[in-house]
């Protein structure tokens, strides 16, 4: 259980997180959608204990992430950032290795290594698994990193915008692994998305966030409303139903 | 799947053999380099010229691992490969806490004190000034590296003449204690201090070397480290603790050195073909030490010249900043 509670997050008088309250439950996908910076990306860095709060709490499993050592949370928690940038040159497989720093401490048994093929396997990088980072095409390092954090093997994890530069085949196949993720390995992913679309195919949970406050939150069919989603996106959006689906299509 | 897993290991068996190889070559390299600063064109007896060339050797030896070692750690803790400890004024910092001393108590009262004594008391300082001082760059907010790198260029300017500021108060007779301090020479070694030197960097290795696989994380930037468990904050504080001890035993030996830690660490980064510290400390040592104990022997022993190797040094340093910075520039 994800449980944020008044949180606040201020960069000098602007209020980028505003008294955001919610709860989690343990397994499924909740996604968060909203404008850019409605404070998804920095409310997911609260979460994570990146970022200090200047109100509120932030528990999961009942433990204050921002009390708790780093090393017992880096067991249950794993996060994808929007941006990641690297100093030092690392091949695929290195960086993806690391996910397992949290149990092996830097030294891998071979069950680390098994879960590290794994991880390379179910985001097919197992060509590029040799090849430095900078060598490597925007989607396909994302998928790298994608798949660092699940070889992390937390039962929580946070992805802010994991369909960044991926192409629409790829893109679908992260969806159906996130799916996966948490149908199958009973894991908690909490994903920002920028299409509302693809977040009511894909999410049991949707939250929408609009000027650092949570301004909707419930099942997909209860977003895909033209005057719900109206007021999160300041835009007329049609929703039409394709094969039973909701799909919101801006006017043109 | 069998198949893939068994092809993937076999592409990266010659890359997990590399950095063990260059270490191999990189540690012969540096023995003979030893060998033969010890031997070359010794003149006289023998167990008078063994003793002397001995001590000096293991003084560079110190010097050459606590500049290395401190340059690597300081550019991962500060996730760049431009800023080192010395071009953000560590030395300068140094240089000025040894005329500050030598101003406040009087170098006929310093020279009373034990050699030991004032070393341990001066590196005590400069861990804490230090840390006081880098902490608040390098921890909290990410600043952008030029906007780093111009502080620490500010922070060097006015430390240095904070210095000579005190040395021109300071009478003539007393400057002349300063004297070793202020001019990076490799071969005028402050030897009277060397067993507490080697004393302290013993304790700093230990320090560091039991950390170096969070090291390697913390390659990962902050925030990825901090998902990843390694507690970023303490870490970095270790870390700059270690770098002002590695500092102020090289800065004590033979002063300030600006760029030579850039230059073997970048030799080492580019050599040794592997991130992990186990890997990159090791080989940026061996660097250091070939690059100043094969340079004096060669230097000193073979062309007879006196103090050329800082200069060499430091301009080849120079130029490798200058490479970066350009290369920076055009990203
Ligand atoms: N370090 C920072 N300093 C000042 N303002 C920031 C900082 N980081 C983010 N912001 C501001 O906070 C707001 C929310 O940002 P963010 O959480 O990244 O939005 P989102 O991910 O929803 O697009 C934005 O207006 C952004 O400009
Ligand atoms: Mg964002």
């Amino acid at each position: 259980m994800i449980q944020v509670s008044g949180a606040v997050k201020a960069y000098g008088d602007v209020r980028v997180v505003d008294g955001v309250d919610l709860a989690l439950a343990p397994g499924g996908i909740t996604s968060i959608i909203g404008p850019n910076g409605a404070g998804k990306s920095t409310l997911l860095s609260c979460v994570a204990r990146l970022l200090d709060l200047d109100g509120g709490t932030v528990t999961v499993d009942g433990l204050d992430v921002h009390r708790t050592a780093s090393d017992v949370l880096a067991r249950r928690l794993s996060m994808l950032r929007q941006d990641n940038h690297l100093t030092a040159r690392l091949t695929v497989r290195d960086l993806v290795a690391f996910g397992r720093y949290p149990w092996s401490k830097g030294r891998p048994t071979p069950d680390d290594d098994r879960l590290v093929a794994e991880a390379l396997a179910f985001l097919e990088l197992e060509p590029f698994a040799g090849r430095y980072l900078d060598e490597l095409s925007g989607g396909q390092r994302q998928r790298a990193f994608v798949a660092m954090v699940l070889c992390q093997g937390t039962d929580y994890v946070l992805l802010d915008e994991p369909l960044n530069n991926l192409d629409l085949r790829h893109a679908v196949a992260m969806m159906r692994l996130l799916r996966r993720a948490a149908d199958e390995l009973g894991r908690t992913v909490v994903v920002v998305l920028h299409d509302v679309n693809v977040a009511a195919a894909y999410s049991d949970h949707v939250v929408a966030m609009r000027d650092g406050v949570v301004v909707h939150q419930g099942a997909p069919s209860t977003l895909m409303r033209t005057e719900v989603l109206a007021e999160i996106y300041d835009l007329e959006l049609a929703v039409h139903h394709l094969d039973g689906r909701p799909v919101a299509v801006p006017a043109l | 799947m069998p198949a893939p897993a068994a092809g993937a290991s076999a592409s990266t068996a010659p890359a997990d053999r590399r950095p063990a190889r260059v270490l191999a070559v990189l540690g012969l390299v540096a023995a003979l380099c030893v060998v033969g600063f010890l031997t070359v064109d010794a003149r006289g007896a023998w167990d008078f010229v063994l003793p002397f060339r001995g001590v000096k050797v293991v003084a560079l030896l110190l010097v050459a691992y606590a500049i290395a070692v401190s340059t690597v750690l300081f550019q991962t803790v500060t996730e760049n490969r431009i800023l080192t400890p010395s071009i953000m004024g560590f030395d300068a910092l140094y240089v000025a806490l040894q005329t500050g001393l030598v101003f406040a108590v009087g170098s006929a009262r310093l020279a009373a004190v034990d050699p030991h004594l004032r070393f341990a008391v001066e590196v005590l300082l400069m861990v804490g000034l230090a840390g006081l001082l880098f902490r608040w760059l390098f921890t909290g907010a990410r600043r952008s590296l030029h906007l780093l790198l111009l502080a620490g260029i500010v922070i060097g300017v006015l430390l240095r003449s904070v210095s000579s500021f005190l040395q021109r108060l300071i009478d003539p007779n007393e400057f002349a204690v300063l004297q070793d301090a202020l001019f990076a020479s490799f071969n005028a070694v402050d030897t009277e201090l060397l067993g507490l030197a080697a004393l302290l960097v013993a304790g700093a290795s230990v320090v560091a070397w039991r950390e170096r696989r969070a090291y390697d994380v913390l390659l990962l930037g902050h925030p990825t480290a901090t998902v990843l468990g390694v507690d970023h904050a303490r870490t970095v504080t270790r870390v700059l603790v270690v770098v002002a001890v590695l500092v102020s035993v090289s800065t004590a030996l033979v002063g300030p050195v600006t760029f030579f830690g850039l230059l073997v660490a970048h030799l080492a980064y580019q050599l040794v073909g592997s991130h992990q510290h186990r890997h990159v400390l090791p080989a940026a040592a061996l660097l250091a030490a070939i690059t100043l104990i094969g340079g004096q022997a060669v230097l000193e022993h073979v062309l007879g010249l006196d103090t050329a190797l800082s200069v060499v040094v430091e301009l080849l340093g120079g130029l490798v900043l200058l490479t970066l910075l350009l290369r920076e520039g055009r990203r």
